[in-house]
């Protein structure tokens, strides 16, 4: 049985506990350890950040060109934070409750307390960095509500809130840079984890611009590499988000926690054609007044507007009157599915549902009306008037809707159909953020911990800058303070010099074997099989089904692919091939662990465990993380961490 | 569609570097501009070739990766927008459409269209920060802000660092980017203690890196995606002429 080392004693005094008794290490110390930190999104720049301002000497690697690019950058909607300034309710306790609810009951409650409870400092830390969150006139922050809860604990900044707490976190870290406190290694891709005596003692890096091959040593490594949602080929995610770090240490024992965990967001706009390269979000904000609908006649090709009231079906109100068109993703987005697959979709490729603002439209024109004390408006005069409320809630999401489809959205519905956008699966760690591997950690969306089987919305900013800003800087000192005689391990170490030779070996194979299909013609293949078969829902079959057909896949790959160039030059080509080839690893486990878990829970819909068509859990059976032992190609040993709910009780999610 | 591309090649840093033209055939409307790479890519790996070299990354219009100069325009003709979300029906049938890199001697060409931007990097660690440590902080509602200054922080702080700035000026001046950050936090009470220490640094780097100056003549504020606005560099004028003035050595 894995052992989440979560402390003892009671919920609410678990961190603070723990922050006062955990062993330290003085300053001088500090100064002789070196700690590498992998990715430098929200958990990564924050950590690195923060652990260079205690004084140890750190080494951020990224593969874009400046830290500021990560993934992170992309958020749109807000951060949580329990600091009831709209005295409407909210608390620490709340904020752990919604979150572990929202999880469907699958994260552990320790984690999730000291989530809530540190998320308060965020966004002190955030604003004392000058990051311009929203304001009332009064001078103070302004709050909006999110799905799944009651309470408006919402920080935002406009329709970026990512952006600007990353560039935040960035202008922390190049201080520290500054300072001399932290080395980049900016267009740098890590391969491998070196291990020395079972602990990690350093990663082996290439340069992308140069194709050197780099060994780095560091007391301790982190990893703060993002998700995995591009194993589906399309996602939100930007073209570079990969698995790479995390699945090379997975493979050298990091254990991999619910990899079947992922969030497929319900309003994106559709796939419009074969030479689609990525899903691009539309907020969740705008199903607030969108409402969503379809043909009640199958294969329906009339225009929107030929369509009459009377022959629509807004099939969320229809099934869930309760939330209407405000129930989670996960529910939202298994209900357009269910609609397309049955043969009401719309537009070219029938895999969309309409968001129409026609009436949010009217309706706003109506309170301006009535703002204004006017009488006898035309109707279309009430339209403008509507028109111009909604530019400005929304304007920024519309244009960007008009650009990449080339339709007014305030003129004719909008088209959306779900898209793979997080991934709450990740690397297992404890309760110090520690991968099975001693001295390897794991922060942010890469790690599994705190979402459980469905993140709420603007949850995941939250929980990168907690592990980064106010956990790590704590739990590392806890592994490092018997470090402190440890010296810096000569990178002329075998185990470096074994590591570097197993990377370049695979780097020589993708050069070597010349085939005939590039790389982006697998992952296309890989990523259908996967949201055919490992998407919205599941079962046994297809579950089977694609494990084959993956493992055939990646038989085929390793023959027949074609990486042009060489070696020792940037080759963005030779950079994908090594991602796909780990995404190819990666999807397989991902099937084996959602065939393993014959029930339904957030994200994860498996088509035998329903009860009329909603989700059914199977709490007997299936209250436990799964983390999978890599044990060679294709062979994974299961360990469970059993979840134990002492505080909140689970029950069935009802949205009807 | 079918199109013609001009596009620009360079193998490194030292190369001298050409251009090459390439025909694409059935070019669907609805492709981003960066979809269009993908499929001339595909052909030139099919056809033995070596892909054109591009720098993208989020596709979405905010990372600031994506960095082409199409038809003497940074980032192409649509305003106010990112190369990733240029859509192909910008153009027409026949068009010819040529594509170099940013062009600035401070950003050194990596290979084809990807180029070398850490020199805004390093201008940011010359002070375009407020120094806080993790855990120092206060209260955030206890800085009230007012609203006009939070929304111009905001406005300026929503710069994406791509460099189109650099690459629309005919000096390669670096005035916006750098003005919009010194902007954002000389508006903000918490940067003002090291106002004058920033906006002096932040110029002296960006000197250093060998950006030219600023003449007034508006590219970079009619090329730059996010519409950060001129203003800014007249605040940073003031910032900097003000705190030279004023330091006390």
């Amino acid at each position: 049985m894995l052992n989440a080392k979560i402390p003892a004693g009671p919920l609410e005094t678990k961190w603070s506990k723990y922050k006062s008794t955990v062993k330290l290490v003085n300053p001088a110390n500090k100064r002789k350890i070196e700690v590498i930190v992998v990715g430098t999104g929200l958990a990564g720049a924050s950590a690195a950040a923060s652990l260079a301002e205690l004084g140890y000497k750190v080494k951020a690697f990224y593969f874009q060109d400046s830290p500021r690019r990560a993934h992170s950058i992309a958020a749109q909607g807000g951060i949580n934070a329990a600091k009831n300034y709209q005295n409407d309710g909210d608390s620490v306790f709340r904020l752990f409750y919604d979150t572990v609810k929202g999880g469907d009951y699958r994260a552990r409650e320790g984690n999730v307390h000291r989530l809530a409870e540190v998320s308060a400092a965020i966004i002190d830390q955030c604003v004392a960095q000058g990051v311009p969150f929203a304001r009332e006139y009064g001078g103070l922050l302004s709050n909006r509500s999110f799905g799944g809860t009651q309470v408006q604990r919402t920080f935002y900044a406009a329709g970026q809130t990512g952006q600007q707490l990353l560039l935040g976190a960035y202008s922390a870290l190049q201080r520290q840079v500054a300072l001399g406190n932290v080395t980049l290694y900016s267009r740098h891709e890590m391969l491998e984890v070196v291990k020395v005596d079972g602990k990690a003692r350093g990663i082996i890096a290439r340069d992308l611009i140069s194709g050197k091959i780099e060994r780095h040593f560091g007391h301790a490594v982190l990893l703060c590499t993002g998700g995995y949602g591009n194993v589906f080929y399309l996602s939100t995610n930007a073209m570079g988000s990969n698995v790479t770090a995390a699945w090379k240490a997975h493979k050298q024992g990091a254990f991999f926690g619910n990899p079947c965990f992922t969030q497929i967001h319900p309003t994106c706009i559709p796939v419009s054609g074969d030479h689609q390269s990525k899903l691009t979000l539309m907020s969740e904000s705008l199903r607030n007044d969108g409402r969503i609908w379809v043909p009640k006649k199958q294969n329906d090709n009339r225009k929107a507007s030929d369509i009459p009231e009377d022959e629509r079906d807004y099939y969320l109100e229809r099934r869930y009157p309760a939330f209407g068109n405000l129930v989670p993703r996960d529910v939202a987005s298994r209900a357009a599915k269910e609609r397309c697959d049955a043969g009401y979709g719309v537009g070219a490729s029938k895999l969309a549902v309409y968001l129409d603002y026609a009436e949010a439209i009217e309706r706003y024109g109506k309170i301006e009306v009535g703002k204004r004390g006017l009488t006898n408006v035309p109707k279309d005069e009430i339209i403008r008037m509507g028109k111009e409320v909604v530019k400005e809630k929304y304007g920024n999401l519309f244009d960007m809707y008009a650009k990449i489809t080339g339709e007014n959205p305030y003129e004719t519905p909008m088209r959306i159909y779900p898209a793979v956008h997080y991934t709450m699966g990740g690397l297992w760690v404890d309760y110090e953020l520690m991968t099975t591997i001693p001295g390897l950690y794991c922060l942010g969306e890469a790690n599994f911990s705190d979402h459980g089987a469905n993140r709420l919305g603007a949850s995941a900013l939250m929980q990168g800058l907690a592990d980064g800003y106010f956990v790590i800087p704590y739990t590392i000192g806890n592994y490092l303070a018997d470090d402190i005689q440890t010296k810096a391990i000569s990178t002329d170490h075998p185990a470096f010099v074994e590591a570097e030779n197993s990377a370049k070996a695979i780097l020589e194979k993708f050069i070597n074997i010349k085939g005939k299909h590039s790389v982006d013609h697998f992952h296309k293949a890989l990523g259908k099989i996967m949201w055919d078969k490992c998407g919205m829902a599941r079962n046994e079959q297809g579950l089977k089904e694609a494990i084959e057909e993956i493992k055939a896949l990646r038989e085929e790959f390793w023959k027949d692919v074609r990486v042009p160039g060489t070696l020792d030059e940037f080759n963005p080509e030779l950079e994908k091939a090594g991602r796909v080839a780990d995404f190819l690893e990666l999807g397989e486990l991902m099937c084996i662990d959602a065939l393993n878990r014959r029930e339904s829970c957030g994200g994860h819909f498996r088509e035998e465990s329903t009860d009329e068509g909603e989700a059914l859990r199977d709490d007997d059976n299936f209250a436990y993380v799964a983390a999978w032992e890599f044990k060679g190609q294709s062979n994974y040993e299961l360990h469970k961490e059993e979840l134990v709910f002492e505080i909140v009780h689970p029950s069935k999610r009802n949205y009807k | 569609m079918n199109l013609t591309l001009k596009v620009w090649r360079q193998k490194n840093a030292s190369d001298a570097g050409h251009f090459e033209s390439f025909q694409v055939a059935d070019v669907s409307k609805d492709m981003s501009f960066l979809e269009l790479f993908d499929i001339l890519n595909e052909r030139l790996i099919n056809e033995g070739k070596e892909p054109v070299a591009f720098d993208h990354d989020c596709r979405e219009g905010i990372c600031g990766m994506c960095s082409m100069y199409i038809n003497g325009r940074a980032h192409g003709p649509w305003d106010e927008t990112t190369t990733c979300q240029l859509h192909m029906r910008a153009y027409n049938d026949g068009d010819t459409i040529t594509v170099e890199p940013w062009r600035a001697g401070a950003f050194p060409v990596i290979k084809d269209l990807t180029v070398d931007r850490r020199s805004f990097d390093r201008i940011i660690e010359a002070g375009g920060y407020i120094s806080v440590n993790t855990g120092n902080a206060v209260d955030a509602n206890a800085i009230p802000i007012n609203k006009t200054d939070a929304d111009a922080a905001f406005a300026a702080a929503a710069c994406i660092g791509c460099g189109a700035c650099v690459a629309a000026c005919k000096n390669s001046s670096a005035m916006l980017f750098v003005s919009a950050k010194v902007s954002q936090l000389a508006l903000l009470p918490q940067g003002q203690p090291e106002r004058k220490e920033r906006a002096l640094n932040m110029v002296a780097q960006m000197d250093k890196e060998g950006f030219g100056s600023c003449t007034n003549t508006g590219a970079c504020e009619a090329e730059c995606p996010k519409g950060i606005s001129l203003t800014n560099i007249a605040r940073l004028n003031r910032e900097f002429i003000g705190a030279g003035f004023s330091k006390e050595d």
